[in-house]
């Protein structure tokens, strides 16, 4: 025995292990610690499936569609702060991963997708399920790899989870030709890689973090404005956020993909702020005379006009990518750094100065703060007849408080309602496609969270023409017994395109009505899970209880009011404090909100 | 009164005043650099002028791609930060921050006629430093090496004289003093 591990340890420092390229594929994942791989096989990832087969380190979840695993994967890392990892295959198998790639790229989550291509000597000759992976997909990842040799392979995938992992997390391709993951070369572990040029700052400033403390102590409408890199920078960052809303008593907002980051029960939270935020959070993000934003990156669906945003205030940035200062809103003070990094030494240099923001000011600040709460903005027509979507959200919380809970969304309405009522304590509980805005997110979405936390209740809170959009994945889900619960708000409408086009278009409802709808209690029985139905208020709660009890996977067909509108909103080309607010909308001001300047934006 | 860009909310045209910069990018030498470089620029709307490209540290495998782009004070400080944000860009550096850089380009210019013309063509070679590098009865092609502007007078002289053709390099941009450009 003892001879043989001195065998095996002069083996390690002298020569490299030697194994084949799709060996090389698992013993890198394994190396990196990846539990699970979500992926579809096919002829061009045929050897690395066959290494798949002959261990048990690495799951394979085996998915329906390769958009699915991507946005599977999205979940994973989104919910657990690792990496997300999908296996696919040349041509079709790369191209369907592309819309999952995009939005992880714009919502900056790490996930490395391996795809197999055809073999090197036939690559450029149209062959049979070839596409040009790496032209394709080199616009939507942070960075991609054709590997045409496999003497570099292992030192590619190691890179992949690096440059995924560092800096403003991103999605990373790794083409892999057939005749490389057949041919035989040197193994290197993950230990010894080091970038060559991607080395990320992590700590800012210091002359900047002490400027950015000078304007917030002497600030008297400070805001905070905290977004997904929050999120992205770890628990840690979430930690210190918290700590300096504490220490300071300022009054926080946060984008939608930064919820979490901060409780939603403490009293300094303002609600979610942008197009469909809150009125209390949108009119302190006007009026304030000092902003911190901690993650976040100034985006149209915040600002609204850049022209009227934030007018007389002094802007602290902080963010990891150069890039994203400056690019639409000019800041007085940008700190290039770590969320975690950089808060911990504002927090430091806060302490060391002992500061005390001015009390008077504060008072006044808040108690405006209170004024604009007391709008009541979110607040809708209760219905005993039909479930109002608001409410339904509402009740689901109720049933769900303190409870380990994840959630994930599609896109549109049902979206911008889970993000106003339910209410997020802790970060990394709540998966959404926030940038690209990609319908059909969130069913993969909760079978990623789901794999990576089993024991908890993980829920979609879906659209109904959203979720047909990826429904196959219902199959994954009855496969490996996870059990998602897809709660769906049933409008029968393209509710956001409708809302759009009744504010935008003279009410002309084109083509956003879904005429023909499956029967969804029937569609979950088919696939072999539970479906169940609700459309009285007066029923919801125990339909709740029942769907979380259950345990399988279920699609929950929740009859909702078909009109209903999303407010708070923004209208395009409108400033923060034009805010159109919900019940009391009339009409005529529906009618005028948008002028014809104002059509022709998104 | 509003510097900030225009947004999807609110069309405006921005007022601020264009500039042309050059920048010197550090590349690795690595395939599909120059095809990350080239569609950042269309991917995002932003112009180039010149382009030139070479492996200049072949050890190192190590590229220097210089662009000439032109943009608002905040569309320049944007290209600036997305280059740097590519995997493979060791550096940029804005030559014309950096102030007095010595840019360089080389062109080539085919003139035929015959006579005067001829006679004239090359007279006014002799005084732009151009060297002839093929003639034949008929036609010269000229070589010519300077700044962009001289190269431009040089070739509006060719017109009325027989210019058949014109290829250049594009910018070709390095910093004074003693010190390189980080890589």
């Amino acid at each position: 025995m003892l001879q043989k591990s001195d065998q095996e340890s002069e083996m390690a420092s002298k020569e490299p292990e030697m194994m084949t390229g799709a060996e090389m594929v698992l013993r890198a994942l394994a190396d990196q610690g990846v539990e699970h791989l979500f992926g579809y096989p096919g002829g061009a990832v045929l050897p690395i499936y066959d290494e798949i087969f002959q261990q048990d380190k690495v799951r394979h979840i085996l998915v329906r569609h390769e958009q699915g695993a991507t946005h599977a994967a999205e979940g994973y890392a989104r919910s657990t702060g690792k990496p997300g990892v999908v296996l696919v295959t040349s041509g079709p198998g790369a191209t369907n991963a592309v819309t999952g790639l995009t939005d992880a790229l714009m919502d900056s989550i790490p996930i490395v997708v391996i795809s197999g291509q055809v073999p090197t000597h036939l690559i450029g000759n149209d062959a049979f399920q070839e596409c040009d992976t790496v032209g394709i997909t080199r616009p939507c990842t942070k960075h991609n790899y054709l590997v045409r040799s496999v003497n570099d392979l292992a030192r590619v995938l190691h890179e992949a989870f690096y440059v995924a992992m560092h800096g403003r997390p991103g999605p990373v391709v790794v083409d892999i030709p057939k005749d490389v993951q057949f041919a035989t070369g040197p193994y290197v572990g993950p230990s010894n890689i080091k970038h060559k040029t991607y080395k990320p700052r992590i700590k800012g400033d210091p002359r900047a973090i002490e400027a950015a403390v000078d304007v917030l102590s002497t600030a008297r409408r400070p805001v905070i404005y905290s977004g997904g890199g929050v999120i992205n920078s770890g628990p840690e960052a979430s930690r210190l956020l918290r700590e300096f809303v504490k220490l300071s008593g300022y009054p926080i907002t946060s984008t939608l993909m930064g919820l979490g980051a901060f409780p939603a029960s403490d009293e300094h939270w303002l609600g979610m702020l942008g197009m469909h935020g809150t009125y209390e959070a949108n009119l302190a993000m006007h009026d304030c005379d000092a902003m911190l934003c901690v993650g976040a990156r100034f985006d149209d669906r915040i600002t609204g006009r850049t022209d009227a945003f934030s007018p007389g205030s002094k802007k602290i940035h902080i963010d990891i990518d150069a890039s994203s200062i400056n690019k639409n809103i000019r800041v007085d003070i940008p700190i290039i750094g770590d969320c975690a990094n950089v808060l911990g030494d504002i927090i430091a240099a806060w302490k060391k100065r002992k500061v005390k923001p001015d009390a008077e000011a504060m008072g006044h600040w808040w108690s405006q703060i209170q004024a604009w709460r007391q709008r009541d903005c979110l607040k809708y027509r209760r219905n005993d007849d039909v479930i109002m979507p608001q409410f339904a959200i509402e009740r689901l919380y109720a049933a769900t408080r303190g409870k380990d809970v994840y959630i994930t969304t599609e896109v549109g309405q049902h979206q911008m309602w889970a993000a106003q009522f339910y209410r997020f304590e802790e970060p990394n509980r709540w998966m959404t496609s926030g940038g690209l805005g990609t319908m059909g997110y969130g069913l993969p979405s909760s079978i990623g969270v789901q794999v990576a936390h089993p024991e908890s209740l993980v829920i979609d809170i879906a659209g109904d023409a959203s979720v047909l959009m990826t429904m196959q994945e219902m199959s994954t889900a009855v496969q490996y017994r996870l059990p998602i619960k897809i709660f769906i708000l049933n409008n029968q409408y393209m509710g956001m395109v409708r809302q759009w086009q009744q504010l935008l278009h003279g009410n002309r409802v084109s083509e956003s009505y879904v005429e023909s709808q499956p029967d969804f209690v029937k569609l979950a029985e088919a696939y072999g899970c539970f479906g169940m139905r609700c459309d009285k208020p007066a029923e919801l709660d125990t339909a709740i209880a029942e769907m979380i009890n259950v345990k399988a996977p279920v699609l929950f067909d929740c009859r909702v009011a078909n009109l209903a509108n999303c407010f708070p909103m923004i209208p395009s080309g409108k400033a923060h404090n034009e805010m159109l607010l919900g019940e009391d909308v009339s009409e005529e001001e529906v009618e005028g909100a948008i002028g014809a300047a104002g059509k022709v934006l998104v | 009164m509003n510097d900030q860009p225009a947004s999807a909310y609110f069309l405006q045209t921005t007022r601020a005043p264009v500039e042309s910069h050059t920048l010197s990018i550090v590349v690795d030498n690595e395939p599909g650099v120059l095809a990350r470089v080239i569609g950042l620029f269309s991917g995002r709307g932003y112009n180039i002028e010149s382009l030139t490209v070479s492996e200049t540290e072949h050890e190192a495998h190590v590229s220097r791609i210089t662009i000439v782009t032109s943009g608002t004070a905040m569309v320049l400080e944007q290209i600036r930060a997305q280059l740097e944000r590519l995997v493979p860009v060791h550096s940029v550096a804005d030559l014309t921050v950096i102030g007095n850089a010595i840019e360089r380009e080389l062109a080539l210019i085919k003139v035929a006629g015959e006579g005067e013309h001829r006679v004239e063509a090359l007279r006014l070679a002799d005084a732009f430093r151009a060297r002839v590098v093929d003639a034949s009865n008929k036609s010269f092609v000229f070589e010519l090496t300077g700044k962009t502007r001289k190269v431009d007078q040089f070739i509006t002289l060719m017109q009325p004289l027989g210019l058949i053709e014109v290829v250049r390099t594009g910018i070709a941009a390095i910093s004074r003093g003693p010190e390189a450009v980080k890589v």
